[in-house]
């Protein structure tokens, strides 16, 4: 295949890509994900790990694990949520900037894993939408590594829109302070 | 020490069988002046544990268990205390590391300390009603609303009972254990869907 396929000179008409705009907006957002670690158990040591020299984040551009949500758009939920601390998730997901994303790392924070007790949230789903699930008790990092991928796949391929479902209807995010 | 000198200093308090320590039974009424005794006459100076005890096969339904350490004379000490009540004095005036423990068997047996100086819950939230690990609290949970209501109303979610079918402690069918814990609640599960 050569240039002349396009009916394209580069040479008149100078180097020019043409896409759409949802498509580089979503290469940018895919490829800066800037991550917020809610580390709740043991899940979040192999977060540190992940983000560490061995496994290395950076690779994918997510490193820059940001502890305050209003810097973040992907909260990482790693490990046990309890229902008292159910509320500060929910609180501190209300706190981060549109548009953003949750991965729910481990079987904990996708279902309550083993603890089927009086305490334990049986899944962060319940409270905040979760756009990936890894599963794993706890995944290597290699498990979050490949879903942070995805959740960058994901990005790509979203249509635009920033409304988002949860539990089957449309959401408005309200802000809890 | 032998548990004889602390019978003869509190004629109240009865020796209990016991395979590895001195076990001693004190009145809550004793408490007190009995820890005091320990600590500053016979060298019982850590307080080394201190839980929340539901009894089957005593008159007194709840109680609690002390343990104290002796750093010089490298022994141990067993304290039962039965609740006159639901209430036993607070150790924390003697051993402040007994607040926290006091703290807990407060939030899940519903004991309560008398002169404790921070009577609060400490894992479950202030507001929750029960006490999660007397025997006749289902392991699954009773559902209540979530602690912060404006949570409750965005998500829609309630504290609810967890499935159990499946899940650690549980045996499908067969003979249930009488002892600990009491984990047998099938309001829902797998195969049952939630109403």
């Amino acid at each position: 295949m050569v240039k002349s396929d396009f009916g394209y000179n580069s040479k008149i008409e100078g180097e020019v890509i043409v896409t759409r705009a949802d498509a580089v907006v979503n290469w940018v957002r895919s490829n800066s994900v800037w991550p917020m670690p809610m580390g709740l158990a043991c899940c979040a040591i192999e977060l540190m790990a992940a983000g560490g020299s061995r496994f290395d984040i950076s690779r994918f551009g997510m490193e820059v694990m940001r502890f305050s949500p209003r810097q973040a758009d992907c909260m990482i939920v790693a490990g046990t949520v309890t229902y008292k601390m159910a509320e500060v998730v929910r609180r501190i997901y209300d706190q981060m900037a549109e548009p953003k994303w949750v991965v729910a790392m481990g079987a904990c924070a996708s279902t309550g894993g083993m603890y089927r007790s009086y305490a334990t949230l049986q899944g962060v789903d319940n409270i905040v939408p979760v756009d990936i699930y890894i599963s794993g008790c706890p995944p290597r990092p290699e498990a979050l590594l490949d879903g942070m991928m995805l959740l960058q796949e994901k990005i790509r391929n979203e249509g635009g829109s920033l409304r988002r479902t949860f539990r089957g209807r449309t959401v408005e995010t309200k802000i809890v302070s | 020490m032998d548990a004889a000198v602390l019978i003869q200093r509190f004629p109240s308090a009865r020796v209990l069988p016991s395979q590895d320590m001195p076990t001693v039974e004190i009145p809550a009424a004793d408490l007190l002046a009995a820890v005091r005794f320990l600590r500053d006459e016979q060298s019982f100076d850590l307080l080394a544990d201190l839980c929340g005890v539901e009894w089957k096969d005593r008159s007194t339904r709840f109680g609690v268990v002390i343990h104290l350490l002796s750093t010089t004379q490298r022994e141990y000490v067993r304290l039962h205390v039965p609740a006159l009540g639901d209430c036993v004095p607070s150790v924390s005036s003697l051993h402040p590391g007994a607040n926290w423990h006091e703290r807990e068997a407060f939030d899940m047996f519903g004991i309560t300390f008398t002169g404790h100086p921070d009577p609060r819950r400490i894992l479950m939230w202030d507001s929750y009603p029960y006490h999660p690990l007397r025997k006749d609290f289902p392991l699954a949970g009773i559902e209540v609303p979530l602690p912060a209501a404006d949570v409750a109303e965005v998500t829609g979610q309630t504290v609810e009972p967890a499935p159990m079918m499946g899940g650690p402690f549980v045996s499908l069918g067969g003979h249930f254990s009488e002892g600990e814990p009491s984990a047998l609640d099938q309001s829902w599960n797998e195969e049952k869907p939630k109403a």
